[in-house]
């Protein structure tokens, strides 16, 4: 951080360098807090760590091999980072309107159930027919489970995190009830599910890696949902709508119906991962679906700031991180509960740095020239 | 020798480990060649491995292959049905060298564990809960399983003796075959104590759900049960909130004594070390693993824990005369007549079913005497 603010003074160089200068200055700021947080947090755990009498540097070692450090750990680490790329967007989306959705959950085991439902009917028909309309029932069902969500809040004033959250529950228990009851394959006794997908209708791993396709479909779908946010004109009411709903009202902005929009789209995404569950690793639904992808989505979109760009990422490590886990229990002894100690510690860490935004002047070109 | 040997083989793991950091792992070779001499068999569980139920029972399984001569264990706990575990299994694999697996929980099977038999031909698998079928899965791939229902017989046995309300509560996650056995079982225990006694039973939904556990055992002691068992993933809820009620408890799936050491009666409990010790000897042997293996009390794979001081010397006289009867092989808990409790004949005089039946695979009903229902 030091280095751009000890340089010299702009005046001194030509504008072209001097604005390339602010340019990373003002973006460098989202990069290297979360960074900086991670180490931090990275930091105390080796403290946790080693007063539990284990090596640090054996578990740093242990997480990159784990995670990053050979291709099969790669495509291990982005195997468990698909899921969580749409579960996060579902807390994204809604957090741009200041809304605090965490019952994903509840939209993703829904869309798992949409999509095996409409697929037994569908055996038989075309692969891509069955399998744009698999998705497109999950999306139409986690879409309808969130959007009420956001309905409630709007036109019913119902806290959103509450509701979300009990609605999830409610989910869950009506996917055990459809699974075991009108869904159920009879053949399936010790473990009800429903009736397993055409062959036709898996999503396959990406050609060359061992990583199903929902990866590219949560990866494009963060894209897509950061330029809904930052370049298109419902993006820029939502956010107005974020920052203080009565002057978005007072512009004439139909907060309610984009409120109701922007939780009908998060929830379809989440309704989408449940989809791809089906699709791509269960075969069927069953209540496997409900894994907690919705909640660790949550700690995603957290991490991310809410912005949908920066999800890509964060996914991958909390993937990455969850891909060791395993590894530091076999090889050093460690009980499960170390790696959500790990990720406990980065959550809070990363938490705390928010307040630190704004407050270092090499982030903040405008300060530069008062102090030359 | 046995502590040198732990030692070693700690050191061992280092040693591997720290092979592996300068790229050997990396080149795709799974630290095999190094461990031409040892086996490394991978143990994979759904929950926590000290749960006091169904994982832990696994892992005193795995904790006593590790007192073998020749075998390294790996374990992982809390991995869930989903990608996770094909992706563990994988790691195991490529990264530990592990030849042998174990997918302990039943959602592991179809389709986690078919996927990476189907990729590793080379590699064993054996899964718990006897889906293998001859003919439809993959011959690296196969079963094994425990008729733990008798288990629950002889805990109705001593819960009939042992109940003054004579009423007695089971507090169950789903309403599957295998659960509904346990339940049946453990009231027509009770009933050959005496034939008035009732079973409640309270399905919770889920196979761990530590909230609605302590609430269903609640209500069973709020309605005058006064011995509870269960069948759910963890009995520690149900252990606890009920020998805190004052009310007395029969085990399922591990010991639980230590948990409540006045008011445990016994338990049913699988007996994973001496299955896991057959398949480990016939590795290390080089011989063929079985593609499936089933047994109950009489051949070792279930075993009772020890009584309680609270048990009577007539419970236990019965305890042990019926023991005895079911060592000998045969023995039948779901024998004619028999009606469900809508009232409708499940076995006719004389029909019986044994432990081997497979109709009783398919069970679907609770039995005249058990109060709740399975829809």
């Amino acid at each position: 951080m030091t280095d751009i603010a000890s340089r010299p003074a702009p005046g001194f160089q030509s504008p072209a360098l001097s604005a390339a200068l602010e340019w990373l200055a003002r973006r460098a700021e989202g990069v290297v807090i979360p960074l900086a947080a991670l180490v931090v947090g990275m930091a105390l755990f080796s403290v946790f760590i080693a007063l539990i009498g284990k090596s640090p540097t054996q578990l740093y070692e242990l997480m990159w091999r784990g995670g990053f450090g050979s291709w099969f750990s790669i495509q291990n680490t982005l195997s468990r980072a698909a899921p969580l790329l749409l579960a996060a967007l579902c807390v994204a989306l809604p957090a741009r309107l200041g809304l605090v959705v965490i019952g994903g959950e509840g939209a993703i085991v829904l869309g798992g159930v949409a999509a095996a439902a409409v697929a037994v009917p569908l055996a038989g028909a075309p692969s891509f027919v069955g399998i744009a309309l698999m998705g497109i029932a999950a999306m139409l069902a986690g879409g309808l489970w969130i959007g009420a969500v956001g309905a409630l809040r709007h036109y019913r004033a119902v806290n959103e995190t509450i509701s979300s959250l009990l609605m999830a529950y409610i989910a869950i228990a009506l996917m055990n009830h459809l699974v075991e009851g009108p869904l159920r394959d009879p053949a399936s006794l010790n473990k009800p599910s429903t009736h397993t997908i055409d062959p036709a209708f898996v999503v396959g791993p990406i050609p060359g890696m061992d990583v199903h396709w929902g990866l590219v479909v949560g990866i494009v779908a963060c894209v897509a949902a950061w330029v809904l946010i930052e370049k298109t004109r419902w993006g820029f009411a939502a956010r107005i709508a974020g920052g203080n709903v009565r002057a978005a009202q007072v512009q004439g902005l139909a907060v309610g119906p984009l409120i109701v929009g922007f939780c009908a789209l998060a929830g379809g995404f989440a309704g989408l991962a449940g989809m791809i569950e089906v699709s791509a690793v269960q075969g069927n639904a069953n209540g496997s679906l409900a894994a907690g992808y919705g909640y660790t989505g949550i700690l995603v979109a957290f991490l991310a700031r809410q912005n949908p760009l920066a999800i890509i990422p964060v996914a991958i490590l909390l993937g990455g991180i969850d891909a060791s886990g395993g590894l530091l229990q076999r090889r050093m002894d460690l009980p499960d509960a170390t790696v959500q100690v790990l990720q406990g510690m980065i959550f809070l860490v990363i938490l705390v740095s928010d307040t630190l935004y704004g407050r270092f002047k090499a982030f903040n070109p405008d300060l530069w020239k008062r102090s030359a | 020798m046995l502590p040198q040997f732990m030692i070693s083989r700690r050191r061992f793991i280092k040693s591997s480990a720290a092979a592996g950091a300068l790229g050997l792992a990396g080149a795709g070779l799974p630290l095999g060649a190094a461990r031409a001499a040892e086996a490394t068999i991978g143990f994979i569980y759904v929950g926590p491995k000290d749960d006091f139920g169904y994982n832990q029972a696994h892992a005193e399984g795995a904790a006593f292959l590790k007192t073998l001569e020749g075998v390294s264990i790996v374990e992982e706990e809390n991995v869930p049905e989903t990608v996770d575990v094909q992706k563990t299994m994988e790691s195991m694999i490529n990264l530990d060298g592990a030849t042998l697996i174990f997918p302990t929980s039943f959602g592991y099977f179809d389709p986690h564990m078919l996927a990476m038999a189907a990729k590793f031909p080379d590699i064993q698998f054996r899964h718990c809960g006897g889906m293998w079928t001859e003919g439809k899965h993959p011959k690296n791939t196969g079963s094994y399983f425990g008729y733990i229902g008798q288990g629950q017989y002889l805990n109705g046995i001593v819960a009939g003796h042992t109940s003054k309300s004579k009423k007695i509560g089971f507090v169950a996650a789903k309403p599957i075959p295998q659960v509904l056995l346990n339940i049946n079982s453990f009231l027509l225990g009770a009933r050959a104590v005496d034939p008035a006694i009732t079973c409640q039973v309270i399905f919770t939904g889920e196979w761990s759900l530590a909230v609605k556990e302590a609430e269903a055992t609640n209500a069973l002691i709020d309605q005058g049960v006064d011995v509870v068992t269960c069948h759910v993933d963890s009995p520690k809820v149900v252990v606890e909130t009920a020998a805190g009620r004052g009310a007395f408890v029969c085990g399922y799936h591990a010991n639980q004594a230590p948990l409540a050491p006045e008011k445990y009666l016994t338990g049913a409990e699988w007996n994973w070390a001496n299955v896991y010790k057959m398949y480990v000897e016939k590795l290390l042997a080089g011989e063929d693993l079985p593609n499936f293996t089933r047994g109950g009390l009489a051949d070792g794979f279930v075993k009772m824990s020890p009584l309680g001081p609270a048990v009577t010397e007539t419970a236990r006289t019965q305890f042990d005369d019926t023991l005895a009867e079911i060592m000998k092989g045969g023995f039948s808990v779901i024998k004619g007549p028999l009606k469900n409790n809508k009232g409708d004949v499940v076995a006719a005089e004389g029909q019986s079913f044994p432990e081997t039946a497979p109709e009783l695979e398919g069970m679907d009903y609770l039995v005249e005497g058990v109060v709740g229902s399975t829809s």
